[in-house]
């Protein structure tokens, strides 16, 4: 240890596991401009030239090149190169960049279906393994679903439920291994498996010392990986270089044995300054050095591939990754977490262009520097590429080193973990209370049966009382279906390396979430303030109504009217979820989150009584739906602000898109309103934002000559996307949803 | 009893019409009849919603943060606001009690002592001068350039800071020798804080064509990126600040 801590500030964290202490107590908060970032170096450029090669390759055919045989395991495969005579960081997941592994622990036939669809065969042998030998997650939870679980899922009342592939929204602490070595971990690790030998076995204690034992081998897998890359991270990182190798191979490690639908990072950018400031003072690194180490960093983090079927696709379009680092934010101390390295990082959308992973994500507060509100504002308007979330309100319940899993969830890095349940579409569930519990697409009973509504008019009392009963059932069902996925995952696919970079007593949440709300709200806000005839097809089924658009407010002008009827539902919703038994105890949490999903959620969903039309996309997240805000983009946000993030503290999404002119005159005006609508926005308790700044134009041409925007960036509900790899479905969604231009 | 505005429509999100971000109250009414208007629809006073000063004051307080944070705070265009002067010296009093910043969006047609109890409650106001020919101001506007010019010389006694807006319409106003003589009489006043030079634009064309209105500008272009630069540097010459477009 003698060296790799030499010149730190010691505390707690030189005796037991405590990454927040060693930051607290040796980062140096950065309060000036963005005036001392360097450019790109030559071994930068030529790299990021050849990585777009490769892109262009994968554009071309689907996916660069993919593992048939052999799954992926931490040692697996590898070591894999880009050059090496160039790379400051190495490791890719496989043993070639972009080539894609195979993880059927989840489940064999998702990994077959992908394959085939890119014109690959499953080894025969591999199959045989985890169809005869190896029982899967996926298998595991179709044994015990039951059958309106089934139904549910068949219909689309809940959707995107992880039982398939893996659960991901876990962020291990890859930070402790730069800091402490392998060694350090591994022994602490033992420790906790010795705390566990009780008088009496119970089942708790004993899943845990078998996940304790899975843990440490993964370390020790870990560490050969390491090795075959020529490094020995048993010892800790002794300099900035390493500090980012260790920190990535942890990372590494853990893509490498799990295809989670979101991977995110965690809060590493403030952590590796400390290590890039001592070198720097040791005049061992230089300001263009230190970029390249994060140039080079960050591109790996663009590398990261999953295999995905092209259904996934549908749902979470653009092949997301959610590689996603927190950035900034404020200490309990009051000491703004904002570094030089928080800007190198930021800088890299320049060094490399705007991308959309990894997914970075401004904690935001009114206490940060004004040079860094400015200098992410800038960013925002140049690249499109980064997120908000407010760290003044997360940092109450989250502390001040906690991460984002996936697009909007906070969670303290190392202490805390999810079990992602995807969403719920309450869209369908109000057409259920209509209906008596009938699909309106299927023409089945998917709810509990009673009786629907026969009324020629909807009447707002009737319609409450009967969505209510149906929000009882689905919460139920909802949180059963996910206590059986994430038994399985725990069983089949359990994420040994990334819960061995996590304390031995974690807290978890069982993460649920809801889709349409806006759709919702407009149709109880319909119901109740105006008119809405109900039209049926001869089985007696309403499937459309009749509703003056104009005649009732809408979600999004910031009208208490109906924005009280949003708040309430999520309110109402939550509460119905909280009555039930959870997995592992976890707490229920609730999410308002589509991802680019709101286009699928749309076309499963029959016309609602707001007017929208059966089909037609529901608005993204906790959006207005499209068009109907009409008193500007301020009043837009302001109704989104005041959904209650205390009933939905798995995070509330927020998109946010809009021409360069609406923001001001000039350059300058540009960035000090958007900088002042952001402090605006989370002063008045808004949870998260996506900022896209560009003119419709310009994403009408990307759609005619992709060729000309390899790298337009956007940001959807929760994520970015490189424009052109949207479905052109899911472009015209983009372009449809309210932009605002008014100037 | 509290008095009432007609309001013609509201925007939450201005970041134009004055620093910041702007809450901007649209006002029915006008005394002009301009021929490149935009906004057509809000020349009668019949029409509009009718807010009471404190409704309206409770809309404009759901955005102090916005305000605060960004330096913004309300505008009031329309319209011509001074035609309802009355009510807006309640709304404004309200305003300032809240340390909410005012502008006023006119082109000061008018000046009694209602419009400068108004103006001492203004901390900015948005003049546009149409034109410094007198003939061809009231061509284009249907009325006299001189109330405007006294409202600005009232700004000036008054201490009240001003940006001036100039539509810069090939054909109708873009003649360089006016320009340059309002570039010389604008650059003797110091309370001038910048100087907006607007291309003209036909977005409101068809508003003009659903109220029936005879749109005379259909064939007008609009100006030359070079025409408006030119514009600019001959206000640039009498060192009045001129905001980049």
């Amino acid at each position: 240890m003698q060296n790799a801590w030499k010149g730190f500030t010691p505390g707690d964290w030189t005796k037991s596991v405590d990454v927040r202490d060693f930051i607290q107590k040796n980062f140096s908060p950065y309060l000036g401009n963005a005036g001392f970032l360097a450019d790109p170096t030559e071994d930068t450029k030529a790299l990021w030239e050849q990585v777009q090669g490769l892109y262009q390759e994968e554009t071309e055919r689907g996916i660069l090149d993919a593992e048939t045989r052999i799954p992926s395991t931490i040692t697996s495969h590898g070591p894999g190169y880009l050059d090496r005579d160039r790379e400051t960081v190495v490791g890719f997941q496989t043993d070639a960049p972009l080539k894609r592994g195979i993880l059927p622990n989840g489940g064999i036939r998702v990994v077959k279906g992908a394959l085939e669809a890119y014109g690959y065969q499953l080894d025969p042998m591999t199959e045989e393994i985890f169809t005869s030998f190896r029982k899967t997650h996926n298998d595991g939870v179709f044994d015990a679903y039951t059958e309106g679980m089934l139904a549910a899922r068949k219909s689309g009342i809940i959707t995107g439920l992880p039982d398939a592939y893996g659960r991901g929204r876990i962020i291990g602490d890859y930070r402790r291994a730069a800091l402490y070595g392998l060694d350090f971990l591994i022994q602490a690790k033992e420790a906790e498996k010795r705390q566990l030998d009780m008088d009496y076995m119970e089942e708790d204690t004993i899943v845990l010392r078998e996940e304790l034992s899975e843990q440490i081998a993964a370390l020790k897998e870990l560490v050969a990986m390491a090795r075959s890359y020529g490094f020995d991270i048993r010892r800790p990182a002794e300099n900035a270089r390493e500090a980012i190798q260790w920190t990535y191979f942890a990372y590494l490690a853990a893509i490498k044995e799990q295809d989670g639908a979101a991977m995110s990072l965690g809060r590493v950018s403030t952590f590796l300054d400390i290590y890039i400031e001592r070198d720097l003072r040791n005049g061992t690194l230089t300001e263009a050095g230190a970029q390249e180490l994060m140039d080079h960093f960050v591109m790996k983090l663009r590398m990261v591939r999953f295999l995905r079927t092209p259904q996934y696709n549908d749902l979470f379009s653009g092949d997301p990754t959610w590689v996603t680092e927190a950035i900034g934010g404020v200490g309990l101390d009051a000491r703004p977490l904002v570094t030089k390295t928080s800007y190198r990082m930021l800088h890299t959308l320049y060094t490399l262009g705007p991308a959309p992973e990894p997914n970075l994500t401004i904690l935001w507060s009114e206490q940060l520097p004004e040079p860094f509100k400015r200098y992410v504002a800038q960013v925002s308007i140049d690249t499109s590429s980064i997120q908000y979330e407010n760290d003044d309100l997360m940092r109450e319940s989250y502390g001040d080193d906690y991460g984002i899993a996936c697009c909007v969830s906070a969670m303290r890095i190392g202490k805390q973990m999810q079990f992602f349940g995807a969403r719920a579409n309450l869209a369908k569930a109000l057409l259920y209370a209509i209906n008596g519990g009938k699909d309106e697409y299927l023409g089945i009973q998917v709810g509990p049966e009673f009786a629907p509504i026969t009324g020629d008019t909807l009447e707002y009392q009737e319609v409450m009382r009967k969505f209510d009963q149906v929000m009882d059932w689905l919460a139920q069902l909802y949180i059963n279906t996910l206590n059986v996925i994430h038994y399985m995952h725990d069983k089949y696919a359990y994420e040994r390396v990334q819960m061995a970079l996590h304390d031995k007593d974690v807290l978890r949440t069982s993460a649920c979430g809801i889709a349409g709300l806006s759709v919702v709200a407009d149709s109880l806000s319909a119901i109740k303030h105006s008119k809405v005839r109900v039209i049926r097809n001869a089985e007696g089924l309403a499937v459309d109504y009749e509703v003056d658009p104009d005649s009732y407010p809408a979600f999004g002008n910031n009208d208490d009217r109906v924005d009280e009827l949003a708040n309430g539902l999520v309110e109402t919703f939550m509460n119905k979820l909280r009555k039930h038994k959870t997995y592992r105890d976890s707490i229920p949490t609730l999410s308002v989150l589509t991802i680019t999903s709101n286009v699928v959620y749309g076309k499963k969903t029959g016309a609602t009584p707001d007017g929208r039309k059966k089909g037609e996309p529901f608005a993204p997240g906790a959006n207005p739906m499209h068009g109907r805000d009409k008193n500007g983009a301020i009043a837009s946000m302001a109704s989104v602000a005041k959904l209650p993030y205390k009933h939905a503290a798995d995070g509330i999404s927020y998109t946010f898109s809009i021409v360069p002119k609406a923001l001001g005159k000039d350059a300058a005006s540009r960035v000090d309103n958007l900088a002042g609508m952001l402090d605006a926005y989370f002063h008045d308790t808004g949870h998260h934002i996506n900022v896209n700044v560009f003119d419709k134009e310009t994403l009408l041409d990307a759609m005619d000559h992709p060729e000309k925007y390899p790298q337009l960036t956007i940001r959807v509900s929760g994520y970015a996307v490189n424009f052109v790899k949207l479905t052109r479905e899911q472009q015209l969604d983009v372009i449809h949803r309210t932009f605002h231009e008014k100037i | 009893m509290s008095a009432t505005l007609k309001v013609h429509s509201l925007e939450s999100c201005g970041t134009v019409d004055g620093p910041g971000i702007r809450f901007v109250v649209f006002l029915q009414g006008c005394a002009l009849r301009c021929q490149y208007c935009h906004n057509p629809d809000t020349w009668k006073m019949s029409g509009g919603t009718a807010y009471t000063v404190e409704e309206l004051f409770a809309e404009i307080s759901k955005y102090k943060s916005y305000m605060r944070f960004s330096k913004g705070g309300v505008t009031v265009t329309g319209g011509d606001p001074l035609l309802q002067a009355g009510p807006l010296v309640e709304l404004f009093k309200l305003c300032r009690e809240s340390g909410i910043h005012t502008a006023l969006d006119t082109s000061g047609f008018l000046l009694n002592d209602r419009v400068k109890e108004l103006l001492g409650l203004t901390d900015l106001v948005l003049l546009d001068i149409k034109h410094f020919d007198p003939e061809t101001y009231k061509a284009i506007t249907g009325a006299g350039l001189g109330p405007t010019l006294e409202f600005f010389e009232y700004t000036q006694a008054q201490g009240i800071p001003v940006w001036i807006r100039y539509v810069l319409v090939p054909g109708l106003s873009d003649q360089p020798e006016h320009i340059r003589a309002l570039a010389a009489y604008l650059g003797g006043f110091q309370h001038i804080q910048r100087i907006d030079v607007l291309p003209f634009h036909k977005m409101g064309e068809y508003k003009w064509n659903e109220l029936g209105y005879e749109y005379k500008l259909g064939d007008t272009p609009e100006p030359s990126k070079e025409s408006l630069v030119a514009a600019m540097a001959i206000f640039k010459e009498y060192n009045l600040q001129v905001a980049t477009t």
